[in-house]
């Protein structure tokens, strides 16, 4: 069928372009210790299909060609049923499926079973940003972890439901408000991959990428210290810039003088603003503290109350720092 | 009701068309289509609604497509294309394809099928009518005061907080629902009761089988999203918290109480779709259909176990192992039935006498079609498998080759196969050839690309993309643009058709079943004696007559009842 | 207009598609069956809603349904039995053609359902002032004034006045909320601030699996007449499936209120005169699933234990 040909032809075509993340045509690379097995099932079950599609096609046509219709020939008599033939062609697609399934749940336990010794790292998810709590307190919005170690996520939500999904380690895992789930994995290969979000969350929900970086032995060790030490190492207005993206505050708050969810911070300090139970305050120090702790004590005419607190979220040093950011000129915030 | 029905001749051949008697001439005016209780009229204007709203859930499909050329903003913003999609969703779910077949070819060909006057429920159908138009003006009017950005699952806790008209979407599509429980209740007694002499359940045709077995799950499964959606809107009004976890509720239940209804929803659109390829084939075959028994109980088995899955749409959403083995396990079992009806369509071409009309071609193309979206199933229904392609294109892919390629091939399939009973017209066969190789073509190249990118993890709904993935996006919008091409010229000669199409014989392609014992388009009452059925597949009982381009029945008396005496 | 045109077979009017009146009625019969099975299916959406949060916190539900008013509850299901029963005889009156009483049994059954609903509305009137709400709306405050048995306070926990009540820590702190329910009267300790302070912390706590599990069995053993309960987590809970539930079903009440008074005017009409009872018929099993649910809510909402 020139149909057929033409699909074969675009596919060739598909197969041939840019493809830069190193997988097969049909997988991203393998990158966790489940992958091989995830995309033997897939193969097998892919081979099953294959030959299925290709017995029913090829049936069909030649079904077309042998008895198409021809001018005063009526159709051939054959049985209209034929009990033991049908009995076969349901019988074996059950085995098939069986087995299916049987792979398909042993290796789902495997992704499900985490080992003991696993390292555990806090997730967050909310509109649209990941951030990943390690366990000395550190916040990153990227996931950084050793090679050939299990890693454990516990993961909860803010708002909505998300959902993260590494497709190099095979993993896919809701996060849910109110709830935590957890997922596991075994990265086999140092590099740096993606993270998405899966499950729609809103306007933003196809930038909520995070990278995943599998370090090469002993260097995450190293990566961590360093990364933990960020209010020693940086500079306040740096480590506020860093903080700024890293706990969520850009996803409603824009540095280049657009309202999001609320105010720009855009030239804040110092600015006066009309507040919603209409007074007016000149924006320091005190005002933008109070603004991280109790969001909603005063709340900018023209915006929804709803920021979440950070109370207990951020450290003091750490709203200096945020603090230090947001008095910085303009043309420091925008460096990038 | 004789006046109806004195215009045809006497001995079972219905009388040339001219100025006949004909449920399209029969009452004047609009008044007469909108309070008919005619099921043909009232199959006509779902027909005209329908692909109304095929129409309109194809625009936003092409919105989408065009802003897929492009990582970032193609053509819109974020928003806009949230919006897109969920609109995109809703209306083609719950204003065309649930309602789609068993509305249009459903009301009008079962009780013609049956040899009836009308449905049993002549007052209730029109009501489903009435209420399937007041749920789409709810719907549409919540395109018109802000849209619905949540993707037609109207997943909790994000459908009850954003900001858009989530409610009027919801109550339309709950309006919509009770439209989709009368209609099937409707054919449910219909074909309990109202059956001819000699139609056993064994000798029904296996359309009837489909429409009841859809008519089970309409009835039984659509309450259950009634209930969720009305709850989901006490949750938006009242902050009732049963799905909101800041009350002390469980968005997860949500989930819960959404697939159990749209799982079989599924099966709701693809069993009247099987139900149209098991006549079509067999018609186009010159063949008594191949194991008609396997293929009635199948459909049975798949309404019944369609009830049973919903949790494999729930794989990683945290439910335990336990209840994935088992939705699992249950999930592949409803893999069986549609198998086996596949084999029994390609062994009922086996030695026959196959025409490539229209119908046959879009058949064929169900076959190809459906083939690779059950088989990709097997994917889906794998749990290690599926964890990785959960919520990606491949998912997108596989449901639109058995919602497109499956139930809306055969839908067209459908359309074309009883256009000439329906309008009394034939259609450019030249044409409908064109444009079904454009669809083949076009639908192709625009979902099989789809399979690529999601097995590589390339998230749905998302608006803005990584660089490498562009090729296969591009490769899909091309596909769809050829997909429109292809449905623009099968609206034109359709169309066409309507005005100038060659006048339809009572039956141009053999069939065997009751509807074509009739004239083209039908008189006001259907039929004008008392029918009687036998085998619906006995395809030997016709024979090709030159001189009216159509068949004929060799013994018309084998259909007719014997008189009775209250008539 | 020919779709109304009738055919007298055996005595009766007959829509055109059908061949007898005997055809006729078996689909309407039947149709009816199936709308009532979509119906349970409704209704059975919040069954499985009641299950799964009662499964997982039955300390709500112990708890909750002490706010309900027992004997009310009984009243209203009194009533609606006895709707059903002229309902039924409402059904003999007409294929008996008894026209008078016919229409007695229509006034009586509607009657009924207006006294049900009356009752209804005396107990939501009295959740409404208590704030007794679904979750949102949930703010309870019960006056002093109403309160006509003991008075039980954080003090009275913390001075051991009440004996054997409390013996975990966990439930002293959650009477700070100043919420408490005594069996059949509920007292409860105004406090204007507690209720943002318990608001704030629902919001905050998780709800599945983490409410303090058991709080409700600890005042139990000393006495069977005082029974004294601390507000679990999520009380709230039970207040939205109890509105939900009972709101659905009065919406059906009124459904029926509204198809009584369409048979009503019908045979006002003269329909009833020749015969025709399925309407009647099918009303009144309509109404018999309504007083079938309403059975069930009261043992699920009101008969906890």
């Amino acid at each position: 069928m020139t149909a057929l040909n033409f699909v074969g032809l675009l596919l060739a075509r598909i197969a041939m372009g840019p493809d830069p993340d190193d997988g097969s045509f049909w997988m991203p690379p393998q990158v966790s210790t489940v992958a091989r097995s995830v995309d033997w099932l897939f193969n097998f079950i892919l081979a099953i299909s294959v030959f299925f599609f290709i017995l029913i096609v090829v049936v069909m046509v030649v079904f077309v060609i042998k008895y198409r219709r021809r001018e005063g020939q009526q159709a051939q008599s054959s049985p209209s049923h034929n009990t033991a033939l049908e009995i076969t062609w349901t019988v074996i697609p059950v085995i098939i499926v069986i087995v299916i399934f049987f792979f398909g749940f042993k290796g789902y336990l495997d992704m499900a079973t985490p080992p003991a010794n696993a390292y555990e790292i806090l997730v967050e998810g909310q509109k649209w940003k990941w951030s990943f709590n390690y366990p000395n307190g550190y916040v990153d919005e990227n996931l950084h972890v050793p090679v050939d170690r299990p890693v454990r996520l516990v993961m909860s939500s803010a708002d909505v439901i998300h959902s993260l999904y590494v497709p190099a380690f095979r993993i896919k895992q809701d996060v849910v408000p109110g709830r935590y789930t957890k997922v596991w994995f075994e990265a086999t290969e140092p590099g740096e991959y993606d993270l998405f979000c899966a499950e729609y969350c809103g306007t933003s929900h196809s930038d909520m990428l995070a990278h995943v970086i599998v370090h090469p032995p002993g260097e995450f060790e190293i990566w961590l210290e360093k990364a933990s030490n960020f209010l020693e190492t940086m500079t306040p207005v740096d480590a506020g810039r860093k903080l700024f993206q890293v706990r969520g505050c850009q996803q409603c708050h824009s540095m280049d003088g657009s309202a999001k969810t609320g105010p720009t911070m855009l030239g804040v300090f110092g600015r006066t603003e009309n507040m919603a139970d209409g007074g007016t305050i000149t924006v320091d120090e005190n005002y933008i503290r109070e603004s991280i702790l109790e969001p909603n004590a005063r709340v900018v005419a023209g915006f929804e109350p709803v920021m979440p607190t950070y109370q207990g979220r951020l450290k003091d040093a750490e709203i200096m720092a945020i603090i230090e950011y947001l008095k910085a000129p303009a043309g420091a915030s925008q460096e990038e | 009701m004789t006046d109806a029905t004195t215009v045809l001749t006497g001995d079972g051949q219905p009388a040339g068309p001219g100025q006949r008697d004909s449920y399209l001439n029969h009452g004047k005016g609009v008044l007469s289509w909108l309070f008919t209780l005619d099921h043909k009229r009232i199959g006509i204007m779902y027909l005209a609604v329908i692909l109304a709203s095929f129409f309109l859930g194809g625009v936003f499909a092409m919105f989408i497509r065009t802003e897929l050329l492009t990582p970032g903003q193609t053509i819109m913003t974020a928003d806009t294309y949230n919006k897109m999609f969920t609109l995109h969703g809703a209306v083609m779910i719950f204003l065309f394809i649930i309602p789609g077949i068993p509305a249009t070819l459903g009301n009008f060909v079962l009780p013609l099928m049956l040899g009836a006057k009308d449905v049993a429920l002549p007052r209730l159908n029109l009501a489903s009518f009435w209420l399937w138009l007041i749920g789409a003006s709810v719907a549409v009017a919540s395109i018109i005061i802000g849209a619905v950005d949540t993707g037609w699952t109207f997943y909790t806790p994000y459908s009850t907080t954003t900001g858009t008209a989530v409610v009027a979407m919801t109550l339309g599509a709950f309006i919509l629902g009770f439209s989709s429980i009368f209609t099937g209740l409707n054919f449910i007694v219909t074909i309990h009761k109202m059956r001819p002499e000699g139609m056993t359940w064994f000798r029904m045709p296996l359309f009837l089988w489909g429409i009841y077995s859809t008519a089970i799950i309409q009835v039984l499964a659509t309450p259950v999203l009634g209930i969720t959606l009305l709850l989901l809107i006490a949750e938006r009004t009242l902050g009732v918290g049963i799905f909101d976890p800041a009350l002390g509720g469980d968005p997860v239940l949500y989930q819960h109480f959404f697939w159990f209804y749209s799982h079989p929803a599924v099966y709701i659109m693809i069993l009247p779709a099987m139900a149209i390829m098991s006549e079509v084939i067999s018609v186009f075959s010159g063949k008594h259909i191949f194991g008609y028994r396997f293929i009635a109980w199948s459909s049975i088995a798949i309404a019944l176990l369609s009830f049973l899955v919903w949790g494999h749409h729930m794989f990683t959403s945290g439910q335990s192992s336990l209840t994935n083995m088992i939705f699992s396990a249950l999930t592949f079992s409803v893999a069986i039935p549609s198998a086996v009806k596949v084999f029994n369509w390609l062994a009922t071409m086996y030695k026959g006498s196959i025409r490539l009309a229209a119908p046959m071609l879009y058949a064929l193309s169900f076959l190809f079609l459906f083939a690779i979206g059950g088989l990709t199933g097997l994917f889906l229904g794998s749990l290690s498998t599926d964890i990785h392609l959960h919520d990606t294109y491949f998912v997108v892919a596989h449901f639109h080759y058995v919602m497109f390629g499956g139930t809306v091939i055969a839908f067209l399939a459908g359309i074309h196969y009883w256009w000439p009973k329906i309008f009394g017209r034939m259609y450019s066969e030249r044409w409908a050839q064109v444009s079904a190789l454009l669809i083949f073509v076009g639908f192709n190249l625009t979902f099989f690309t789809q399979f690529v990118m999601g097995s590589h993890g390339m998230p749905r709904r998302y608006y803005n993309y990584l660089e490498r993935f562009t090729a296969y996006h591009q490769a899909s919008t091309v596909g769809s643009f050829i997909l429109m091409i292809g449905f623009l010229i099968m609206a034109g000669y359709l169309l066409h058709s309507l005005v100038r199409g060659e006048r339809a014989p009572a039956n141009p392609w053999g069939g065997a079943t009751l509807e074509w014992e009739t004239a083209s388009p039908p008189p006001y009452f259907n039929f004008e004696h008392e029918m009687q059925a036998g085998d619906p597949y006995d395809l030997d009982a016709l024979s090709w007559d030159p001189s009216i381009k159509g068949y004929v029945r060799r013994d018309p008396s084998s259909v007719l009842a014997a008189p009775r005496g209250a008539d | 207009m020919t779709e109304n045109a009738h055919l007298e077979t055996d005595g009766l009017a007959v829509d055109h598609h059908f061949e007898n009146a005997d055809q006729q009625y078996q689909s309407a019969k039947l149709g009816m069956w199936v709308f009532l099975a979509t119906e349970i299916l409704f209704f059975g959406g919040l069954f499985v809603a009641y299950s799964v949060y009662r499964l997982n916190h039955p300390e709500v539900f112990i708890f909750g349904h002490h706010f309900l008013d027992k004997s009310l509850g009984a009243l209203n299901t009194v009533i609606l039995i006895c709707s059903s029963l002229t309902a039924a005889w409402a059904v003999r009156a007409a294929q008996l053609k008894q026209i008078r009483m016919l229409k007695g049994m229509l006034l009586l059954t509607m009657l009924f359902a207006f006294g049900f609903l009356g009752v209804k509305a005396v107990e939501y009137n009295s959740k409404w002032k208590h704030g007794l709400l679904w979750a949102r709306e949930y703010h309870p405050h019960v006056d002093h004034e109403e309160a006509s048995e003991i008075l039980i306070t954080k003090e009275d926990f913390e001075t051991g006045a009440v004996e054997g009540v409390v013996e975990d820590v966990t439930a002293l702190q959650k009477v700070g909320d100043g919420v408490l329910a005594e069996t059949e009267t509920v007292l409860i300790e105004e406090a204007p601030a507690a209720a943002p302070a318990a608001e704030a912390n629902r919001s905050t706590i998780a709800p599945a699996a983490e409410g303090p599990p058991g709080l409700a069995t600890q005042g139990t053993e000393e006495s069977s007449e005082k029974v004294i309960e601390v507000e679990p987590a999520n009380a709230q809970t039970f207040f939205s499936i109890y509105f939900l539930m009972t709101g659905l079903h009065g919406i059906h009440v009124l459904g029926g209120i509204g198809a009584f008074m369409w048979l009503y005017l019908s045979a006002r009409r003269g329909y009833f005169s020749t015969g025709h009872f399925t309407r009647v018929d099918m009303v009144a099993l309509y109404w018999h699933v309504v007083d079938l649910i309403w059975i069930y809510l009261f043992l699920l909402l009101y008969l906890i234990e």
